[in-house]
């Protein structure tokens, strides 16, 4: 392995009683003058980790667009732990260069929003809550209207992807929901946040998973048919969804998702099985065209034509996905089970020799994403 | 004052400016000196180039409807369905806000309409910037 060096150190400008900053400018603080140490800008940086902070919210605040995040939160030595990590992803040219970030209002208690940012100084405070955001229904569903005007999708084609995913978790014992359902049945539905109806949103169930990873050379000694990891990819975005860059566009799908596949050294063709969070109906639109499975303002129709349904040549949660297999708050263990099912051989709706398995997650409301390539062929 | 029980916002230092000038009846952004990025949330420093050389400037107040939901689920600080919208401002930002003086349908709610803002006091030292379409009183 090649050895990596720090290249840039420096603290905030001041220290001691900053009660002129908020925490989250003291993280920034400290990052503009270890970047001017280094004589680097943002744009030089592609990997981000912080503690205290999330990511998400240090990397939108600098301008950054990461290929490799890190919050790792374990208390006071989790910087040590990102300069590890971090090693380890340069090593693995997951990317080049790293800004680790600490900030802490720890006298002045100045924008201490917390890790999720929930506090009325932190951004999201300041500039979402006071409009009447009540989670992510009124959140994540917000850029759809622009995508619906831009490229003339309509809100049967929305509501198509309920109608396929139901079809899927029909042939799934443990889905929660099973009984099909037609377009008008999802138009029909209780309006949640308009042009969301209930069964454009996932559901709310409780349920957990784990997984248990080793190296490949390993991976015979075990009694499972072993599926390896074969390609990676992570980004983050904004912690707020009024800041997108592109509403009609996940920049933290299409580096994490370009990432993964460039890695694997996978085309689109390449992929028989993928899985795809779908917390509200249009994640799964947004996700085929940020990976380039199918062009910009093209995934309604691919969808609605059945390319993604048992049978279609692209089939997308299997299980059934957020709308109607679970969904318990961060779903994407669930996504990641069901690619691992399907490699296995043993899914409820088995897709007959499927041999690579694309799993694309979310983060927040397009906040962050990754991206698994999985295969149960080996190296 | 009107609906109190908005969760209203805390400004930090870095914000002050803004929350100051919707007190005072004006949008404020702010624009690189270096690089002329205009941007929004606020932050002393450029998030385009990373400059610190950064100004704070009097906004139109005038931007488009970019995108919105229209809410039916229960919010203490309305009755009925009310619009969350994405402004995007004419110098470029986009920010959230609620559109007001008009109907919260589709109908009234046309993507694309031009909106000016309309500051309205919730508190002794808070005025949130909301929009209402472009010539309504």
């Amino acid at each position: 392995m090649s050895s990596v060096a720090i290249v840039g150190a420096a603290e905030t400008t001041e220290l001691g009683v900053i009660p002129h900053m908020s925490q989250l400018q003291l993280h920034a603080d400290a990052a503009l003058n270890t970047l001017a140490d280094a004589g680097l800008t943002a744009a030089d940086i592609d990997g981000v980790a912080t503690a205290g902070e999330s990511p998400t919210a240090i990397a939108h605040y600098l301008g950054i667009t990461p290929k490799w995040v890190d919050g790792t939160q374990v208390g006071g030595c989790s910087f040590m732990i990102h300069v590890r990590h971090a090693v380890a992803a340069i090593q693995q040219g997951m990317c080049e260069t790293v800004l680790i970030t600490h900030g802490e209002s720890g006298r002045s208690g100045i924008g201490r929003g917390g890790f999720r940012g929930g506090g009325s100084d932190s951004l999201a405070g300041q500039f979402e809550a006071p409009y009447g955001v009540v989670g992510p229904p009124t959140m994540f569903t917000l850029p759809v209207l622009r995508y619906m005007k831009q490229y003339g999708m309509s809100h049967e084609q929305l509501a198509m992807v309920a109608v396929v995913q139901r079809e899927w978790a029909s042939r799934n014992p443990r889905a929660s929901f099973r009984e099909l359902i037609t377009v008008d049945d999802v138009l029909n539905s209780r309006m949640i946040a308009y042009p969301f109806h209930l069964l454009e949103c996932c559901l709310v169930t409780d349920g957990g998973g784990a997984l248990i990873l080793v190296s490949g050379e390993r991976a015979a000694d075990f009694p499972r048919k072993p599926v390896f990891v074969i390609g990676t990819g992570e980004s983050v975005e904004t912690p707020m969804i009024s800041q997108m860059e592109d509403l009609t566009s996940s920049r933290a799908f299409r580096v994490a998702g370009a990432e993964a596949m460039k890695a694997a050294g996978i085309g689109h063709d390449d992929v028989q099985h993928m899985m795809i969070y779908d917390a509200f109906a249009h994640l799964p639109i947004y996700g085929l065209e940020d990976l380039g499975f199918c062009e910009r303002g093209e995934a309604a129709s691919f969808i609605w034509e059945g390319h993604t349904r048992p049978g279609g040549r692209l089939p997308l949660n299997t299980n059934g996905g957020g709308l109607s297999y679970m969904h318990s708050g961060m779903y994407g263990m669930y996504a990641l089970q069901e690619s691992v099912r399907q490699l296995r051989g043993v899914a409820p709706a088995q897709v007959e020799g499927a041999e690579i398995s694309l799993c694309l997650g979310v983060g927040g409301m397009f906040g962050a994403s990754g991206c698994v390539v999985m295969s149960n062929i080996g190296p | 004052m009107t609906n109190a029980s908005r969760p209203l916002p805390r400004p930090t230092p870095e914000t002050q400016h803004f929350w100051d000038g919707t007190k005072h009846g004006e949008l404020r952004l702010q624009r690189c000196n270096e690089c002329d990025h205009i941007y929004f949330p606020p932050r002393p420093f450029c998030p385009a180039c990373s400059s610190r050389a950064v100004e704070v400037f009097k906004a139109s107040g005038r931007g488009r409807l970019l995108s919105y939901v229209i809410n039916y689920r229960p919010h203490p600080a309305w009755q009925g369905p009310y619009a969350i919208a994405i402004v995007e401002l004419n110098e470029g930002p986009r920010m959230m806000s609620n559109i007001v003086g008009c109907d919260q349908t589709p109908e009234a709610l046309q993507l694309d309409m031009p909106l000016t803002v309309k500051f309205e006091q919730f508190s002794e030292e808070i005025f949130l910037p909301l929009f209402m379409p472009t010539g309504s009183v």
